[in-house]
C-alpha cells in the first residue's frame, strides 16, 4: 500500500512520517513516533485513555486518522513537563495519589488540561463532566477529581 | 409509584491466599556492588503496588532506606517460583518469602561489616539510613556502600539470601472433613443506603460506609486506594457489571466498553472507609490480603438495602432495573 506523508507538531517539535493510509493517530504516535503516553484501551472511543489535545481541543486519538492531522499542533501528556518540572496537573495527581495502575492517567490529565484551559476555576460538577469520557478501572475517580480541583486552585494562585 | 429509600448491612470474612496443591512463593535478594538491594520475584505487580510493598518489606528487614531497594518481577522463565498474583496472596506470600531472603542477606552483610570493623557480627545494628553501627558505640560504623564494595572486591562474599514461603497442602480430616483452606482472614462490614425507583427499577447508591480489618496496613495510602476503589467495584458488581446478563445463556453479554457497563466519575456514591489494623500472626509485619476482600461486602449490603427499600429479594447479580421490576410484579401477584 502506498504510504501517506503526515506532518504535525507534537509537543512543540516538528514530526514528519510516512504512514499507511488509515493509520489512527494513536498508532502513529505510539508505533511510528514512539510517544507511548496515549494509551490504547478500547480502540473504539469509549475509554478515553488515548486522549490527546489537537489544536486546543480534546481528541480521541484512536478515532482520529493520522492523515487528517497535517499541520496540527498536538499535545500529549509526555509533553507537559518543562525542564524536568512537572505540570501543575501532574503534580496535583501525584500529591493526591490519583493514580493506581496508571493506565487511565494520561487520558485523565489531557481531559483535565482542556477543561482548565477553557475553565480555569471549574466547579466539581464541571470536573466530573469533563472526565465523564474517561474510565478508571481502579475506580479512583474521587482522588482524580480532587487532583483536578487542586490544580485549578494552584493555577489561580499563580495567576494572582 | 415512588422513590423508596432503604439501608442494608453485610459482613464478610475473606481468606488470604488459597490452598489447592500447596501454595509456594520464592524470593531472591542480593546486593549490588554499591550496596543497593535487588529483590527478584516472579510475583507480578498488576498496578496494586506490589513492587512498592516488597521494596518496603525488604528495606525494613535489611535495615536500609526503601529507595535503596529495586524489585524485579520480570520473567517467569528465569525468575524464582511464584504461584501468581491472585487470591489476595501477593503481599502475604511474597512478603514472607522476601523477609526470609532479606534476613539471610542481612546476616552476610553484617558478617562482612564485622570483619571490616573487627567486631562480632552479633554486636552490630543498622541505622535504617544506610549505615551499620556497633551497638552502644555508634561512632564505630561503616556504610553499607563500603560493606558491599568490600564484599565484592575484597572479601569475595555474596551478600544475598534465599526465601521460600510455603503454605503446604491441607487435606481434609477423614472424620470431620475439617481442613485449613487458607491462612489468615481479613474482615469487612458495609452499610449501604440506596434509593430505588419502583416505577423504573433504577437503583441509586447514596452512601456506602465500609469498615475493613486487614491486618497491618504496610502502606496506608496504597491500602486506602485499594479499599476505596474496591468499594466502588463492589457497587458496580452489585448493580452493573456482568459478562453474561442472562446466565447461563451467553446472549447479550457485553463484548467491549460500549456494552459492558462500568461506573464513570459521575456515578460516585459518597464513600467512607475505616481501616482496623489487627496484625496477623503469620503475615509479613502483620499484613493480610485486602485485595479482593474489599470489593465483596458492598454486594450483599446493596441487595439488602434494595430489599429494605422495596421488599423484593434479588438473588441474581447484577441487580438490574429489569430484575427489580420483574420481582415487584411477582410480588404483586402478576404473571412475569
Amino acid at each position: 500500500m502506498a504510504k501517506v506523508p503526515v506532518q504535525f507538531t507534537l509537543n512543540g517539535a516538528e514530526k514528519a512520517e510516512f504512514i499507511d493510509s488509515g493509520t489512527t493517530l494513536l498508532n502513529a504516535l505510539r508505533d511510528k513516533i514512539g510517544d507511548t503516553s496515549p494509551k490504547g484501551g478500547c480502540h473504539q472511543g469509549t475509554c478515553g485513555a488515548c486522549s490527546v489535545i489537537l489544536d486546543g481541543e480534546l481528541r480521541l486519538s484512536c478515532l482520529t486518522l493520522a492523515e487528517t492531522c497535517n499541520g496540527a499542533a498536538i499535545t500529549t501528556t509526555s509533553g507537559l513537563s518543562e525542564g524536568g518540572v512537572l505540570h501543575p496537573l501532574q503534580r496535583a495527581f501525584l500529591d493526591a495519589f490519583a493514580t493506581q495502575c496508571g493506565f487511565c492517567t494520561p487520558g485523565m490529565i489531557m481531559a483535565a488540561k482542556v477543561l482548565l484551559d477553557h475553565t480555569p476555576n471549574p466547579s466539581r460538577d464541571e470536573v466530573v463532566e469533563a472526565l465523564s469520557g474517561n474510565i478508571c478501572r481502579c475506580t479512583g475517580y474521587e482522588p482524580i477529581i480532587q487532583a483536578v480541583l487542586t490544580a485549578a486552585r494552584s493555577n489561580s494562585q499563580h495567576a494572582a | 409509584m415512588a422513590i423508596r429509600r432503604g439501608r442494608g448491612v453485610a459482613a464478610i470474612n475473606y481468606p488470604t491466599g488459597m490452598n489447592l496443591g500447596g501454595d509456594p512463593t520464592q524470593a531472591l535478594v542480593h546486593s549490588t556492588p554499591t550496596g543497593n538491594f535487588m529483590v527478584t520475584l516472579s510475583s507480578v505487580d498488576l498496578g496494586q503496588g506490589m513492587k512498592q510493598i516488597m521494596a518496603q518489606i525488604c528495606a525494613e528487614t535489611i535495615g536500609v532506606p526503601t529507595d535503596r531497594v529495586v524489585v524485579d518481577t520480570a520473567d517467569t522463565d528465569t525468575g524464582p517460583h511464584c504461584m501468581g498474583t491472585f487470591a489476595s496472596r501477593g503481599t502475604h506470600r511474597a512478603g514472607n518469602a522476601v523477609i526470609q531472603a532479606a534476613r539471610e542477606a542481612r546476616q552476610v552483610m553484617l558478617e562482612v561489616a564485622a570483619e571490616e570493623l573487627e567486631v562480632n557480627a552479633s554486636d552490630l545494628e543498622t541505622d535504617g539510613q544506610g549505615n551499620i553501627l556497633v551497638k552502644g558505640a555508634p561512632q564505630r560504623s561503616i556504610s553499607i556502600f563500603d560493606v558491599a564494595l568490600s564484599a565484592h572486591f575484597k572479601r569475595g562474599r555474596s551478600i544475598s539470601g534465599r526465601g521460600m514461603f510455603l503454605i503446604p497442602r491441607s487435606y481434609p480430616e477423614k472424620e470431620t472433613g475439617a481442613m485449613k483452606p487458607s491462612t489468615c482472614y481479613a474482615h469487612a462490614c458495609t452499610v449501604a443506603e440506596v434509593e430505588v425507583d419502583d416505577e423504573t427499577g433504577e437503583v441509586t447508591v447514596l452512601t456506602v460506609k465500609n469498615v475493613f480489618e486487614i491486618g497491618r496496613a504496610l502502606n496506608p495510602k496504597l491500602v486506602e486506594q485499594q479499599l476505596v476503589g474496591g468499594s466502588w467495584m463492589g457497587i458496580s458488581h452489585a448493580l452493573y457489571e456482568t459478562t453474561e446478563p442472562y446466565y447461563p445463556n451467553r446472549d447479550h453479554g457485553g463484548t467491549d466498553f460500549n456494552q459492558y457497563l462500568m461506573p464513570g466519575p459521575g456515578d460516585l456514591a459518597e464513600t467512607e472507609i475505616i481501616v482496623l489494623e489487627r496484625p496477623s500472626a503469620d503475615g509479613p509485619y502483620g499484613a493480610k490480603g485486602p485485595g479482593e476482600m474489599c470489593a465483596n461486602p458492598q454486594i450483599p449490603a446493596v441487595a439488602n438495602a434494595v430489599f429494605d427499600a422495596v421488599g423484593v429479594r434479588i438473588d441474581t447479580l447484577p441487580i438490574t432495573p429489569e430484575r427489580i421490576l420483574r420481582a415487584l410484579k411477582a410480588q404483586a401477584g402478576a404473571p412475569n
